[in-house]
């Protein structure tokens, strides 16, 4: 194992976030206040509480998750598609490295920002309102495997990138329509029966389902099944990342 | 001693079905400095690309002292740095920072004596605290060359070094190249200047179109192609070269009007002057004087043009 390798692109990372700090921390501070602002109060003063939590407290798990999932994917894929871009891939391509390596390095870096950036915005949180955490063991457990699980789907979205459009494309078209849809702002009994069967094939719901859980012990579905289906989703990212590097896909002709 | 790098029987067929590389086979010597030359297109940035792990090959193999590039593409990797030719440079770090990280890459410890050594030797040190961006293209390129060198390779590869680099910068590499060499690092250049390879190469390899053509000690092929022609028109034709200048290598065009005189312009007496002053007191008179240089650049455009 080529440990100073990995040490050396990690670093490498996380020194490009400290910066960027102002793109990288304070714009998603920023805008999770926002959500605050518009959802919480505007909202909240209509829906007082869901499942006996008050509607400002019941959002912070979703709003986390949302930026979890969105900073994760964003920071894996450009970390890895920008030397792609510019051309100084080359140097990672010609050193003495494996590719469990790179993704350690890149998915490791990736993950550690979106789990920084997770708990400043829970922090931020805490200062609008009053807050719980009944697993916090379950509570970190989701935030890195989170963390984990979207930075290496990040990953796959930068190595297939050919352009800095099909970049944002699927976190644009797909992880922010899903986020929002996934019961981060509402509890899915909310919904109509219809829309509460077609939620249910939204993954990001048993994310944000779960992680709700860990910090209040209510939830949309059961643990055991949001904890599943966040690591079949880990497993498929893996398989997929695996097929890459077995082939060689857009990184060796 | 065996080669430190072997290249034996290496195609590439891209994805489009053309055919980069046709049956490679190279041995590198070490400690040699080697000009790979061969016009745009030729397959000299592929083959590097494949010896240094970033294209794939479709067969072959590659060792590098001893090493398979796929089986102990550890080993081989980091014996290895590679300066390429483009200048792809993350723009937002300091100089300090990506020599740094590229050492670390290469899973050497951190040794900042030495880095600093390296950006001295390549008059970037004052740029040290500097972004890449902030940098002038010959600033950037040596920052590059400082990159490939910052893990202490046995083997570098330079990819055309001097396209597009001025002049200063130019000896300077070459000067860098030339102490490399005497610390033992076996340098491979691709250029398609033939000065350069003239100058600085002790062997010479032509490429085109996927396929070695020539593979030559460089002093051995400038001693084939290093001849030059004294061309002397005379004022009156001759019907025989006169026995007395037998010891010249004369030869009589069929009209007589014309003499040629073939010598080795690296020999200390190529016996032009005494030709001319044996000539002249023969009595043979010429009207005009020209000659005519043969040069790598020469076989090199012939070697080239033969398959086109």
């Amino acid at each position: 194992m080529n440990l100073r390798a990995v040490w050396a692109i990690y670093k490498m990372e996380m020194a490009r976030a400290f910066r960027t700090v102002l793109q990288s921390i304070v714009s998603p501070v920023i805008s999770t206040s926002l959500y605050f602002v518009v959802f919480g109060s505007a909202i909240g003063s209509r829906i007082t509480e869901i499942d006996g939590i008050s509607y400002g407290a019941f959002i912070v798990p979703g709003l986390i998750m949302l930026s979890l999932l969105t900073q994760s994917i964003s920071n894996a894929s450009f970390a890895i598609y920008f030397p792609k871009f510019v051309g100084s891939i080359y140097e990672l391509l010609s050193a003495p490295v494996s590719y469990l390596e790179i993704i350690i390095a890149y998915v490791g870096g990736a993950a550690t920002k979106s789990i920084i950036l997770g708990l400043i915005i829970l922090a931020t949180a805490a200062l609008f309102v009053p807050l719980t955490i009944e697993h916090p063991f379950w509570m970190l457990a989701f935030l890195v495997l989170t963390a984990v699980t979207f930075s290496l789907f990040g990953f796959i979205i930068g190595i297939w990138a050919r352009s800095f459009e099909q970049l944002q494309l699927v976190p644009l078209l797909i992880i922010t329509p899903l986020t929002f849809l996934g019961g981060s702002f509402y509890s899915i009994d909310m919904l109509p029966g219809i829309w509460r069967t077609v939620t249910l094939f939204n993954p990001v719901l048993y994310l944000v389902s779960g992680f709700r859980w860990s910090f209040y012990g209510k939830s949309d579905v059961s643990i055991g099944i949001s904890l599943g289906m966040t690591v079949v989703f880990l497993f498929i990212c893996i398989a997929i990342v695996a097929w890459i590097f077995r082939t060689g896909y857009r990184l060796r002709t | 001693m065996p080669s430190i790098i072997s290249i034996s029987g290496v195609t590439k067929t891209y994805a489009t079905g053309f055919k980069a590389l046709k049956e490679i086979n190279l041995d590198i010597e070490r400690g040699e400095i080697f000009a790979l030359l061969g016009p745009n297109g030729a397959g000299k940035t592929t083959l590097i690309s494949i010896v240094c792990g970033i294209v794939n090959r479709s067969s072959g193999t590659v060792t590098v002292d001893g090493n398979d590039i796929s089986r102990d593409y550890r080993t081989a990797r980091s014996l290895i740095g590679l300066v390429p030719q483009e200048l792809t440079i993350d723009a937002f770090e300091s100089v300090w920072a990506t020599v740094n990280y590229s050492r670390g890459l290469f899973g050497k410890p951190a040794d900042h004596a030495f880095v600093e050594k390296v950006l001295r030797d390549l008059s970037l040190w004052d740029k040290k605290d500097a972004k890449a961006i902030t940098l002038s293209g010959g600033m950037k390129r040596r920052l590059m060359i400082a990159k490939a060198l910052s893990h202490e390779p046995r083997v570098l590869f330079l990819d055309e070094p001097t396209a597009g680099v001025d002049v200063e910068l130019r000896q300077d590499m070459w000067a860098m190249v030339r102490r490399l060499r005497e610390d033992g690092v076996t340098i491979i250049l691709t250029t398609h200047y033939i000065e350069e390879a003239e100058a600085m190469a002790d062997r010479v390899g032509v490429i085109n179109r996927g396929e070695i053509v020539l593979v030559e000690d460089k002093a051995e092929l400038m001693r084939t192609l290093g001849r030059k022609r004294l061309l002397l028109a005379l004022r009156s034709p001759l019907a025989s070269i006169p026995a007395t200048f037998s010891r010249y290598a004369l030869e009589l065009s069929p009209d007589g009007s014309q003499l040629t005189y073939t010598y080795d312009n690296q020999s200390e007496r190529p016996g032009v002057a005494s030709l001319l002053r044996d000539l002249e007191t023969a009595g043979i008179q010429f009207r005009d004087i020209d000659t005519q240089n043969s040069s790598l650049e020469e076989i090199f455009v012939k070697l080239v043009r033969r398959d086109a």
